[in-house]
Order: C-alpha cells, then sequence, then structure tokens
C-alpha cells in the first residue's frame, strides 16, 4: 500500500504538514520539532523513491507514472518520475532536513515568538511547492507549484525585517521578479497548449514530435508559436534560475532573509530553477525544439560565462560575507547554465551532479554564517575576523566550504569542474573552459579574502563556538560535500543516468 | 602485508603523525619526539620498498574510484621510490633543524608548524606513490594548501601578501593548464594511469602533444618554469626549515618530478623524440636556468639569492625531461637527489646564521668565516656540490644531464648547462669568499645551537656520499621502464 503511493505522499505530507503547523503546533520549540520531523519524512520518502527509480525497492505499479486520484493520464493531473528528478528529491530533502534541524536558535534569535509558527508553516510549504515541482508530470502543475514555493519563499525573505528593514525591499523586489518569471513561464505553457491541446507533460512531448516531424516535411505550421514558447521559457526559468542577467533579485534576497532562510532558499531555490530549465527543455520540448531554431544553447553559455565572471567580480567587491555568498550563487548558478547549454550527455552530468555538490556547499556555507550571526556580532568580513580561534570547529567546515566553491581536488565543486571541462574539450569549445578556469581562480581570490580574515590573530574575545546542533549540521553538509568530492562514483553514476534520460526524450 | 599496504602506510604515517603532534601540543619535548619518530618510521617503511621493487615486485594498491574510472591508486616505480627516500629522510634532520630553530627563534604557534609540515610529507609521499595522473593532481593541491600555512607562518602583513601569490601563481597554474591538461590526457587516451612506454602514443599528433605537454610544464608552478617562478622568493617568508625542506625539496621536488613522471610515463621518452614535441620547452628550460642564474647575481637577501638559484638548478631537471633522453631522465632524478642535499645545507646554514646572528644579507656576511666557521664551512662545501664540482654529487647529474643533452642531439644545450653552472659559481662562491676572505666586524665566535650543526654536518657529508655511493641509486633508476 505505502510503495504505491509514495509519489503522491512525499507532496501530500509536507503540504497537510505545513497547514496543521500552526494550528496544532504554537508554543516553543514544538514548531521546530514538528517541522523537523515533517521535512525530514520527505527526506526518507525521496530517498525511498530514488531507491525505486533504481529498482533496488519495487517499484509502484503504473511506474514511472503516477495518476493522481486515479483520474485516466492526460485528463487527470500525473506525477511522474525518472532518474533526474528522483536526484533532485534527494538534494532538495536532504538539504532542507539538515537546514531546518540547525534552523531553531537562529530563528529564536532572528523571528518574534508570536509569528515563529507561522515562519515554519510558511518554510514547509516553501519545500512542498519545490517537492511537487520536481514529481509532477503536468506543465500547469508546475506553475502552481513553482507560485506556491515562489510566494513562499517571498514571505521567507520578508520576515528578516526584525533583523534588517532592508529585508522588506529585498522581498518585494524578489516579488516582482519572481512574478515576472512565473508569467512568462505561464505564457510559455500557454502557447505549447495552443498548439498541443494538453497540460500533460509527456502527452506534450508527443505532440511537439508529431508537429517537429510535419516541419520536417517542409510544413512549417506552429513553428513561430512554438519558438515564442521556447523565448517565454527561457527568459522566465532564466529569472528563476537567477541566471546573468536575470539574477538582481538574489544578491539582496540571500543577504536580507533570516540566516537560516538564506541557508534553505540557497540550497534549493537555484536548484530546482535548473530542474525546470532541464525539465522544459530536454523533456517536453526536446533538444531539437529548444536548441536547434533558436541557438539557446549558446546564448545559455554565454550568459553562464558572463554570469560566472560578472558574480565573481562582484563577490570580491562585497564586505558583507552573506552578500559574497550570495554574488558567488549568481557565479555557480552559471556553472549549471553552462553544462545545460553544452547539452550533451557529459555537459548535463555536469550541470546535474553540481545540483547536489553546490546545493550541500552553499547551504552549509550559510548554516554556518547562520552560526556566527548567532554568535558573533554581525557577518562583515571585520566581524569574522579571528573566529578561526573563536569557533574553530563551525570555521574550519566554513574554510572546507570556501574550497569547495573554488572547486579544489577532493571536494565536490571539483567533481563539477571536471565533468563541464571534460563536456567542453569534447566538443571543441573553449569559452567554457575559460568561464570554469577564470571562475575557479576568482573563486579562489573572494573565498580567500574571507579564509585570511577568519585566520587573522586578532579576535573579539567574547565571542564562542556555536551551539552543537549548528556545527553538526554545518558539518553534515560540508562533510557531504568532502566526501561527494572524494567518492563520487555515485553522484557520477546517478548523474549521468539522469542526463541520458533527460536526452532521450520523455521520461 | 603485501608491498601495497606498506606504501599506503608510508603515506598514513605522517598524518598519524600530524594527529600525535596535535594531541601532544603541550608538551614541546614529547611533540617533537612524536615527530622525530613519524619521520625515522617513515623513511625505514619507504626504504624498505626499495629490495622489494628490485626484487620486481609490484607494488600496487588501489583505494577506491574517486571518479567512475579515476581511481585513487599508488603504484610505486624507481622515481617515485626515490623521491619519497629523499623527503622523508630529509624530513627527519629538517624536524631535528627545527627543533633548534624554532626554539633559538622564538617562533610561536609551533604546535601548527610541525602538524601542517607533517601533512605536507604526507602528501609528498602521495605525489611519489601516485599510480595515475589523477592521483598526483590531487595531492600536488593538496600540497599546496597544506604548505600555505607554513608559509604564513608569522601572521604578518608581508606573511599574508607572500602567502597570496604562493597560492595564487600555484593554483592559478595548475587550474587553469595541469587540469586542463588532465582532462585532455584522459579524452584523448582513454586513461590516465602512467604506464612504462607512455599512453599517449599512436593516439595523438606531434602539434597536440606538444601543446599538452606544455601545459603539463607550465601546469606544474612548482616546477617554478619561468614565466611562473614568482611564488618562490616569494615563499621565502615562511621559516627556514620550511624553505630548507620544503622550497628546496618537497614542494619543488614535487614539481620537477612531476614533469619527469609525465615526461616517461604519460608522454614516453620515445614518442616525444620521434615527435620532437618537448623541444621547445627544453628551451624554455634552459632560459629559466640562465634567466635565474642571472637574477640570483643581483640579489642581496640570502634567502632569495638562494631561491633564484633554486629555480636555476630545478630547469636543470626540467630539462633534462625535455630532451628525452634517458640519461637526461636518470641525470635528472639524479639531480633531484643531490640538489636537495646541497640546497637544504645551504639553507640550513641560512637559518643558522640569523639564529646566531640575525643576518639576512649577503652583503652583511663579512667576516662570518671566523665567527662562525663550521656553519660556513658546511656552506662553502654545500656550494661546490650545487655548483657541480666534484668530489660531491652534484657532479655526477650535471655531467649526465649533460651527456644526455648531447646524446639526444642539442649540444647547445649542453653548453648552456655549462653556462648555468658558472653562473651558479659567480652567484654562491662570493658567499663564502665574503665569509673568509673580508676581515669581520665582530670577533667573537658564535656557532648556531647544537641541533642546526648537526643536521647541516650531516647533509653536507651527504652531498659529499653522493659522489663516492651514487652506485645504488643508480641501480634503482636503471629499473625506469
Amino acid at each position: 500500500m505505502l510503495r504505491h503511493n509514495l509519489p503522491a505522499l512525499i507532496v501530500v505530507v509536507p503540504l497537510l504538514g505545513g497547514i496543521l503547523t500552526p494550528i496544532l503546533f504554537r508554543r516553543g520549540a514544538r514548531p521546530w520539532a514538528w517541522a523537523t520531523f515533517v521535512v525530514a519524512s520527505t527526506f526518507a520518502l525521496s530517498v525511498a523513491l530514488l531507491l525505486q527509480v533504481r529498482g533496488v525497492l519495487p517499484a509502484w505499479s503504473a511506474y514511472p507514472s503516477y495518476p493522481m486520484g486515479s483520474w485516466p493520464i492526460p485528463w487527470g493531473i500525473e506525477l511522474r518520475l525518472d532518474p533526474l528528478g528522483a536526484f533532485v528529491l534527494v538534494i532538495i530533502s536532504l538539504v532542507a532536513t539538515v537546514v531546518t534541524f540547525a534552523a531553531r536558535r537562529s530563528l529564536e534569535r532572528e523571528i518574534p515568538e508570536d509569528r515563529r509558527h507561522f515562519f515554519y508553516a510558511v518554510w514547509i510549504l516553501c519545500i512542498t511547492g519545490f517537492l511537487g515541482i520536481t514529481i509532477t508530470g503536468d506543465a500547469f502543475n508546475v506553475y502552481v507549484l513553482l507560485e506556491t514555493a515562489s510566494l513562499a519563499s517571498y514571505i521567507l525573505v520578508g520576515m528578516g525585517r526584525d533583523r534588517d528593514r532592508r529585508a522588506l525591499k529585498a522581498s518585494v523586489n524578489y516579488l516582482l521578479l519572481g512574478s515576472i518569471g512565473a508569467c512568462l513561464i505561464l505564457l510559455g505553457i500557454g502557447y505549447i497548449y495552443m498548439v498541443t491541446g494538453t497540460l500533460n507533460m509527456a502527452d506534450m512531448a508527443a505532440r511537439l514530435g508529431e508537429i517537429r516531424a510535419k516541419w520536417e516535411g517542409g510544413e512549417m505550421i506552429y513553428r513561430r508559436t512554438v519558438m515564442v514558447a521556447v523565448a517565454f521559457f527561457a527568459v522566465g526559468i532564466g529569472l528563476k534560475l537567477a541566471l546573468f542577467p536575470l539574477h538582481a533579485w538574489l544578491p539582496d534576497a540571500y543577504t536580507y532573509a533570516p540566516s537560516m532562510a538564506s541557508a534553505l532558499l540557497a540550497g534549493i531555490s537555484t536548484k530546482v530553477g535548473a530542474y525546470v530549465a532541464m525539465r522544459f527543455f530536454f523533456t517536453v520540448l526536446g533538444p531539437e525544439v529548444s536548441f536547434r531554431p533558436i541557438p539557446t544553447g549558446t546564448i545559455l553559455q554565454w550568459c553562464a560565462a558572463a554570469g560566472i565572471v560578472y558574480g565573481s567580480l562582484m563577490a570580491l567587491r562585497q564586505t558583507e560575507v552573506k552578500r559574497i555568498l550570495a554574488y558567488s550563487s549568481v557565479a555557480q548558478v552559471g556553472y549549471i547554465a553552462l553544462g545545460i547549454g553544452i547539452a550533451t550527455p557529459t555537459g548535463l552530468q555536469g550541470s546535474i551532479v553540481h545540483l547536489l555538490n553546490h546545493a550541500i556547499t552553499k547551504s552549509g556555507l550559510f548554516v554556518a554564517l547562520a552560526a556566527v550571526a548567532l554568535q558573533a556580532k554581525g557577518t562583515t568580513l571585520v566581524d569574522l575576523r579571528g573566529l578561526g580561534r573563536r569557533m574553530p570547529v563551525t570555521m574550519a567546515a566554513f574554510t572546507a566550504g570556501g574550497l569547495g566553491l573554488i572547486g579544489i581536488p577532493m571536494t565536490a565543486g571539483f567533481v563539477s569542474k571536471w565533468y563541464l571541462v571534460k563536456a567542453s574539450i569534447e566538443q571543441g569549445l573553449i569559452l567554457p573552459v575559460v568561464a570554469v578556469v577564470v571562475g575557479s581562480l576568482l573563486a579562489l581570490a573572494y573565498v580567500w579574502r574571507v579564509v585570511e580574515a577568519v585566520y587573522q590573530p586578532s579576535a573579539d574575545p567574547g565571542v564562542r563556538e556555536a551551539p552543537w546542533s549548528v556545527v553538526v549540521s554545518t558539518w553534515i553538509l560540508i562533510g557531504a560535500s568532502l566526501f561527494f568530492g572524494l567518492h563520487a562514483t555515485l553522484t557520477s553514476r546517478l548523474s549521468l543516468e539522469a542526463a541520458h534520460a533527460l536526452l532521450r526524450g520523455g521520461p | 602485508m603485501n608491498a601495497g599496504h606498506l606504501a599506503a602506510l608510508a603515506f598514513l604515517l605522517p598524518l598519524l603523525g600530524t594527529a600525535l603532534v596535535v594531541l601532544c601540543g603541550r608538551r614541546p619535548n614529547l611533540r617533537e619526539a612524536m615527530t622525530i619518530l613519524t619521520g625515522l618510521a617513515t623513511f625505514v617503511l619507504v626504504a624498505s620498498l626499495v629490495p622489494r621493487l628490485h626484487a620486481g615486485e609490484s607494488i600496487r594498491m588501489d583505494f577506491f574510484e574517486v571518479l567512475p574510472g579515476l581511481p585513487l591508486a599508488f603504484d610505486v616505480e624507481p622515481l617515485g621510490l626515490l623521491f619519497a627516500l629523499v623527503a622523508s629522510g630529509l624530513w627527519i634532520l629538517t624536524s631535528c633543524y627545527s627543533i633548534g630553530y624554532m626554539r633559538a627563534h622564538h617562533e610561536e604557534h609551533q604546535t601548527r608548524f610541525y602538524a601542517f609540515f607533517a601533512i605536507a610529507i604526507s602528501c609528498a609521499i602521495g605525489i611519489a606513490f601516485s599510480g595515475n595522473v589523477f592521483t598526483l593532481f590531487l595531492f600536488y593541491e593538496a600540497l599546496t594548501l597544506s604548505t600555505y600555512p607554513l608559509v604564513t607562518h608569522h601572521g604578518s602583513e608581508a606573511a599574508a601578501k607572500a602567502g597570496r601569490a604562493y597560492l595564487g601563481i600555484l593554483v592559478t597554474t595548475s587550474v587553469a593548464f595541469l587540469f586542463t591538461g588532465i582532462v585532455w590526457t584522459w579524452i584523448i587516451a582513454g586513461t590516465v594511469e602512467f604506464r612504462p612506454g607512455g599512453i599517449l602514443q599512436g593516439k595523438t599528433n606531434p602539434l597536440t602533444a606538444a601543446v599538452l605537454l606544455g601545459l603539463y610544464v607550465f601546469g606544474t608552478g612548482k616546477a617554478a618554469v619561468m614565466p611562473f617562478h614568482r611564488w618562490l622568493p616569494n615563499a621565502m617568508v615562511a621559516p627556514t626549515p620550511v624553505s630548507a625542506l620544503l622550497h628546496a625539496v618537497a614542494v619543488v621536488k614535487a614539481g620537477v618530478f612531476t614533469v619527469l613522471k609525465v615526461t616517461v610515463y604519460v608522454f614516453g621518452i620515445d614518442f616525444l623524440r620521434e615527435t620532437g614535441a618537448s623541444a621547445w620547452l627544453a628551451w624554455v628550460a634552459a632560459a629559466t636556468m640562465i634567466l635565474a642564474g642571472l637574477v640570483a647575481l643581483t640579489r642581496d637577501g640570502l634567502k632569495e639569492r638562494l631561491a633564484y638559484s633554486t629555480i636555476s638548478q630545478l630547469a636543470y631537471i626540467v630539462l633534462g625531461a625535455m630532451v628525452a633522453h634517458r640519461l637526461g631522465i636518470i641525470g635528472g632524478a639524479l639531480h633531484i637527489v643531490a640538489h636537495a642535499f646541497g640546497k637544504i645545507t645551504l639553507f640550513f646554514c641560512a637559518g643558522g646564521i640569523l639564529v646566531a646572528t640575525h643576518k639576512t644579507k649577503v652583503s652583511e656576511l663579512d667576516g662570518l668565516g671566523r665567527t662562525m666557521p663550521v656553519t660556513m664551512s658546511a656552506f662553502f662545501l654545500a656550494s661546490l656540490s650545487v655548483i657541480g664540482l666534484p668530489p660531491f654529487g652534484g657532479s655526477w647529474s650535471k655531467l649526465l644531464l649533460a651527456m644526455g643533452a648531447v646524446q639526444a642531439g642539442h649540444a647547445p644545450l649542453a653548453w648552456l648547462l655549462l653556462a648555468g653552472s658558472l653562473l651558479s659559481a659567480a652567484y654562491l662562491l662570493p658567499i663564502s669568499a665574503r665569509a673568509f676572505l673580508a676581515p669581520p666586524k665582530d670577533d667573537h665566535r658564535q656557532e648556531a645551537p647544537a641541533m642546526c650543526l648537526g643536521p647541516i654536518c650531516f647533509t653536507t657529508a651527504g652531498a659529499l656520499a653522493l659522489f663516492f655511493l651514487s652506485n645504488p641509486i643508480h641501480r634503482l633508476l636503471e629499473g625506469i621502464r
């Protein structure tokens, strides 16, 4: 019974869990405990789903398709899981679980008690939205869940107002740009609906295949409509992904959000944006439609390369460490887009493996910063000075995570770069190699500014090591990034399978 | 326990030493005893591999796959074993020297110093034993990072600046060139394993091979081939034991070792000679050799002059590899050993002078031969070895390098080698001349601490012994296939 309904449960459990939070759990640490329980259970569910997809556990009856409420497909809403979806589910729920577990002390500090249970409810709903996007097989559903997750994200960012009023402006900014992005995606879906008459992704892909067959026969029906849809998707998803030059919402949002909300969003929101990009470009539209008539791949590569350089240079100029990490995210999103733009199995492998590698690394770094925010006066470079002595365990994790951003061997970041460089040399492309190399060197520069400050002799003597729950969580994430850097066979294999599944077309 | 496990253990022992050093951090005597004990054990372990290699045993150890098809693996062969022997053997002496130096010089954070030192040695052994280019690259980067805290040990603004140059140049070259070179090799050859005869034969054209080899040579920033040599003089802000072991032996030799190993086991000497892909790099190395020698002439800082001398001498080894002849390879490998003994002595002496008299400039050394006779005699003898005069080890290696160049049909390079040696005489001998011939400024005898003098005498004797007892090393190097 259970194994037949896992795809539904991964959405239903957190959805109900989130709604019930402010009703049932209002006092003290209870909302936190409940949230941790709910999010951890989604992690268990997604691991089980991954095992089902890989055939380790027996799958549900209609695998890979799951008709929601038993309505026949394509009329009813379909949930659908392929290796990519399962992999991304695990990433989201892993990061979300660890960050939720870590969040208690930091949120007690940053969110007033009367709003805290509400905050946790939104937190869980945000995660629900991201999980739902990943498992649904219905294009319109993607839009709805994307808005769910985004609205929740705007609230999470805005709740940083008790710490810094500028969070409100950041939130409104994020809301405006995020809504434009969502609108464009909706328009894209609408245009495709116009020519295919369906909202089911697999069905859309099949109808588009028929249309494309007609193009090859010389009959150019709907061609312009489809092209416009591709453009809408590219820009809309680019906004969600924070791909340069559509990244403007990201630095403020990550800087002024409550510390732990930054950790959550930095880990998963752009990753899900990248997932949506892959899903629409490859599964729904197919590489022939999305990359041939318009040179989307080349445009993506150039935007990615520019984003890597721009994000890193901006990171180099910041003095607020949260902002350094935020701009670093603009750069790191570039790596993901680079692999999508190359659009070969190896390129996609690099992108997909970077979804995981960057999620754990960046979340780990933000959790470490949350620990600093909890213990020290602030999170500027000056505040971090000498903390290597005062908070040695947290700062060791921070340094290790920084090495991961650079992509030093034996960290997860290296694995992604290995595949991206391999993909570009295989294709004889120079630009991506240069982007990766320059990005790594600039990352070295901006990470090292922080590391140097951290290990300076002078320190504020009043600062102590962070509470154990935060330290442990930091090390789980950073430890994972070290583990997956040293022993990357599993992640490489999973991401390669996912890449092949994507390029084959529908799951 | 088979030989592969022994090799793995030799790599892990220094890491264990790090843990012991940290645990004994509050009791300096115990802490230093731990370092020396670990050094002895590591050296014995590495040395025990020599007879096994002679017996034709294959010394392999596969740890696990990092990426699919790219395992972390050890495969011990003569070149690597020789490098590991030098690094671990001189580590023991340097540890003794460090005790004298660090205490006499009242350095802080000594626990951190010894801990990172041990990690660096472990990385050097990892490089020496690596069974494929990928493993070598992992340890290469780890070595850069683990030596960074040693370079910036003083924590001053100057140290931080030097640290930036150190990290910047070494990481830039390795990411931009070495990394791309390795990925490229993997795509061309389908493997990155070190194999006798190389892995690229018949798989690529001469032009690609020439470019690829360039990526390796310049990517190995630790080999300090110009124009990527600036980190080495910068790294001289580190405490002298670091300059002595790491920036005359372990780190820089890891660089030239990488070049030698890639030449022999990735490209293959025959392949390179047939295609002539390495000729242009031989000239780059020759230029480095001469230019660095000229710069050394102009430097007044003692350690800085020695650093440029190191750059020049490293270029000999790169040149030996690039002439693509067996004799050049053997000469280069021998020069790793000979130069190690000579240069470490010079640095030990420089540190001894600093501790005893607080002098750091060549122009201040007038008459020091009277006040520090043992140190300055050792300095003189070691200078002779670095120049390549008999009866010191450096003469054999330079002879072999020149013979290799001539036999490979690069006679002009042999002349340049000779010119390089003359230059080294020109920048090293005046130091001794000042010390012994110029009148002293003050006359009271003040030698370096005994813990410094012991290692100095030992390494000087080693440089001498290498002349008479180079046969075992030759026998070991004959095993290069």
